[in-house]
């Protein structure tokens, strides 16, 4: 494959109506989003299906997978900007991320040299330095969230366990997503006993709640050698749970992408089936797993926080927003409200902002699949 | 196909899933490092009788593929044996708790239903109007507040500052006025969530549904729109609601496990997080295959009530 270009016209067989297709789907995404703007109730699928012969949802698909692989996101990225909710998640999630990577110093120490990759500190204190202040002070100007019971700063545990909270919550659905998706568009594609095998397992893991099969997995990663600190055992349990969800909804999409003629089309050329799962029927099948990947960030970030709130995983005392809760249960029945307030309240605004980004992305990638995500939500 | 038939091979799908999700709770004390014997007294030194008698009690001197028949035959029987580290009979502990988990988990899922209908309506026949704006981000609050956290709050404002409820469960029996007075707060701790992902779930569907067809027909014929909306689209919106039966109660079991260790409630939660701090495995493995087939029948009867409820869906 040396034509990395996607074209209509490739070699002698040109494809008759994909080109007018495109035009038409550039001007009929473009006159919804003028008609969106202006309040008003235009459909534009009704103009294209008169205009064209061909079913207009198939040909703008096809079309916006041929011919402009970049059309797509560009117009859900309009849409999504003009989404003032989604906007405002984005900006709370882009500062907890900036906080949290500039909360201390970062840096990469080997035998003898120590790079610093990052200089600063907005944490006035070390988040794992007891007795920085009396414990259990109330929020002052010295601590502005007051002191756990070893009187640890809680302004800089909350500010450093964003680390933990918003790397977890990447990775883990990073690597759901790996696994997920593969697996999943493998079974929708071929299909037969393949599909049987992977969605049995899928099936099986299924009937084991998100958090139940988590706490189980953590005692058997725990020892594993490699995965060292409790950080990567929580990463990997909640990546174990979490692909199931990706496998069983991009199988879904897939199995009505590989019914598609340039699915047919690309089959009957000859091209190799991991190219075709490759470049035409993930990308056409993506837009709903990318939606509940966003929320599902902030399902793990919430199960993350319960694991470590029950004290599992992650070692007692690490800065994490859940483990810090842990001892909250016995502060709040002496009085000491502040040192469960501040984490909670941290969690709280990240899975509520990532939710409101999950929602816009929803809205913009398929505006008319309004709220299908809710019953996946709940895992 | 008829009802029968899909009924029929709606089982025949359960049982390979039911085999699985036993195997996979047999193989978990064996993917534990170290010797199974060591995982099942919990790391500790035995003598070499102790041993023996273990390996006995568990088949573990047999094929594993006859430890896991053996296994099998015995968990059908409910005879789990007793735990190592507190001597007491398995299924009885369960047995004992179970109660107490239904309890709640009911008591959260009629709140749930209760607060999620009323306002899924309202915000769907308000779509766009600021009560559906305010119902949305509602929800999101909901989804988005931890429920340890929530609870934390609420048994710090409503028991230790204001006095009105317990810290810890009364020692009354589980059907008393006492105890129902205790269950306010973790009802509404383990509810909340649900409630809003109920509301979200109905109020999208309802939205669906009133774009449809018979919804005009129904108001060009002068219907009350009281009578078009309670009667007529909300029993068609109801349907995806009661395909997400059987994910609610896995989410009402995720929330169980925090809830009732910040409300000290003797459920099955409790339990096991305690028996993973305490690692004993033989109750782990005994709670998570009760949750598994709990989850696997209850979505096996939400489908079959789904296909009888509407009878276009025969897969």
């Amino acid at each position: 494959m040396s034509d990395r270009q996607p074209t209509t016209d490739r070699g002698r067989i040109r494809i008759v109506g994909f080109d007018d297709a495109a035009e038409q789907k550039r001007d009929s995404d473009a006159s919804s989003d003028t008609a969106d703007a202006a309040g008003t109730t235009a459909d534009p699928s009704i103009a294209s299906r008169g205009a064209t012969g061909i079913d207009p949802t198939t040909a703008s698909t096809s079309a916006s997978a041929f011919a402009q692989p970049g059309r797509r996101l560009e117009n859900a990225w309009r849409r999504f900007r003009r989404n003032r909710s989604a906007m405002a998640g984005l900006a709370v999630i882009i500062v907890m991320a900036v906080l949290a990577v500039f909360a201390r110093p970062i840096t990469v120490s080997t035998a003898e040299v120590t790079i610093t990759l990052q200089p600063f500190s907005l944490a006035p204190d070390d988040p794992t330095a007891m007795f920085v202040g009396p414990p259990n002070a109330p929020p002052s100007l010295a601590h502005p969230f007051g002191t756990d019971w070893a009187g640890r700063d809680q302004f800089s545990r909350v500010l450093v366990g964003g680390r933990y909270t918003l790397s977890i919550g990447l990775v883990a659905v990073a690597l759901a997503l790996c696994v997920g998706v593969q697996l999943g568009a493998i079974a929708g594609y071929f299909g037969g006993w393949i599909d049987e095998a992977i969605m049995r397992v899928v099936d099986v893991l299924y009937a084991f709640p998100f958090l139940v099969l988590a706490i189980a997995i953590v005692p058997i990663l725990e020892p594993v050698p490699i995965l060292g600190s409790g950080y990567w055992t929580v990463v990997v349990a909640l990546a174990v749970t979490g692909w199931v969800g990706y496998a069983r909804l991009i199988r879904g999409e897939v199995l009505s992408v590989r019914e598609r003629e340039y699915v047919t089309a690309a089959r009957a050329l000859g091209v190799p089936d991991r190219t075709i799962i490759r470049r035409h029927v993930v990308p056409n099948a993506i837009a709903p797993v990318v939606v509940q990947a966003t929320l599902n960030v902030g399902t793990v970030v919430l199960t993350a926080a319960a694991l470590g709130f029950l004290g599992l995983g992650l070692e007692p005392g690490s800065a994490e927003w859940g483990a810090m809760l842990a001892q909250g249960r016995s502060s709040l029945l002496r009085g000491d409200w502040h040192v469960t307030v501040f984490p909670g309240l941290a969690i709280f605004l990240f899975v509520l902002a990532i939710n409101l980004v999950g929602d816009g992305i929803n809205d913009a990638l398929e505006p008319d699949r309004d709220g299908r995500d809710d019953r996946r939500r709940m895992r | 196909m008829s009802l029968g038939r899909y009924v029929g091979r709606r089982l025949a799908i359960t049982v390979p899933v039911l085999v699985g999700v036993t195997a996979l709770t047999f193989s978990f004390v064996h993917l534990l490092p170290g010797d199974a014997v060591d995982a099942i007294v919990g790391f500790r030194d035995v003598s070499a009788e102790t041993e023996a008698a273990i390996r006995a009690e568990y088949h573990l001197d047999q094929p594993v593929w006859d430890q896991y028949l053996l296994w099998l035959r015995d968990a059908i029987t409910l005879e789990f044996g007793e735990s190592p580290v507190t001597g007491r009979d398995v299924s009885a502990t369960i047995g004992r708790r179970l109660p107490a988990t239904l309890a709640l988990g009911g008591a959260a899922w009629l709140l749930a239903l209760a607060i999620g209908i009323p306002a899924g309506i309202v915000t769907a026949v308000s779509a766009g109007k600021p009560a559906d704006e305010v119902g949305r981000l509602a929800a999101l609050a909901g989804i988005a507040t931890p429920n340890f956290w929530l609870g934390l709050i609420l048994l710090f404002v409503f028991s230790v500052r204001l006095g009105w409820f317990r810290v810890l469960p009364p020692d009354a029996p589980l059907v008393s006025l006492a105890t129902v007075k205790f269950l306010v707060l973790p009802t509404i701790t383990l509810g909340t969530a649900a409630a809003a992902l109920v509301m979200r779930l109905l109020r999208s569907s309802m939205r669906r549904e009133l774009d449809a067809p018979y919804v005009t027909a129904a108001r060009a014929r002068g219907l009350p729109e009281r009578t078009v909306i309670l009667k007529h689209v909300l029993r068609n919106a109801f349907l995806p609601v009661v395909t997400v039966a059987g994910l609610q109660l896995a989410f009402l079991v995720d929330g169980a496990v925090v809830v009732e260790g910040i409300f000290s409630w003797p459920g099955m939660g409790r339990l096991l997080v305690r028996s993973i701090l305490r690692r004993d495995y033989p109750v782990i493995q005994a709670i998570v295959l009760v949750i598994g087939i709990a989850i696997v029948l209850a979505n096996l009867l939400v489908d079959i009530i789904y296909a009888i409820l509407d009878p276009r869906i025969r897969y």
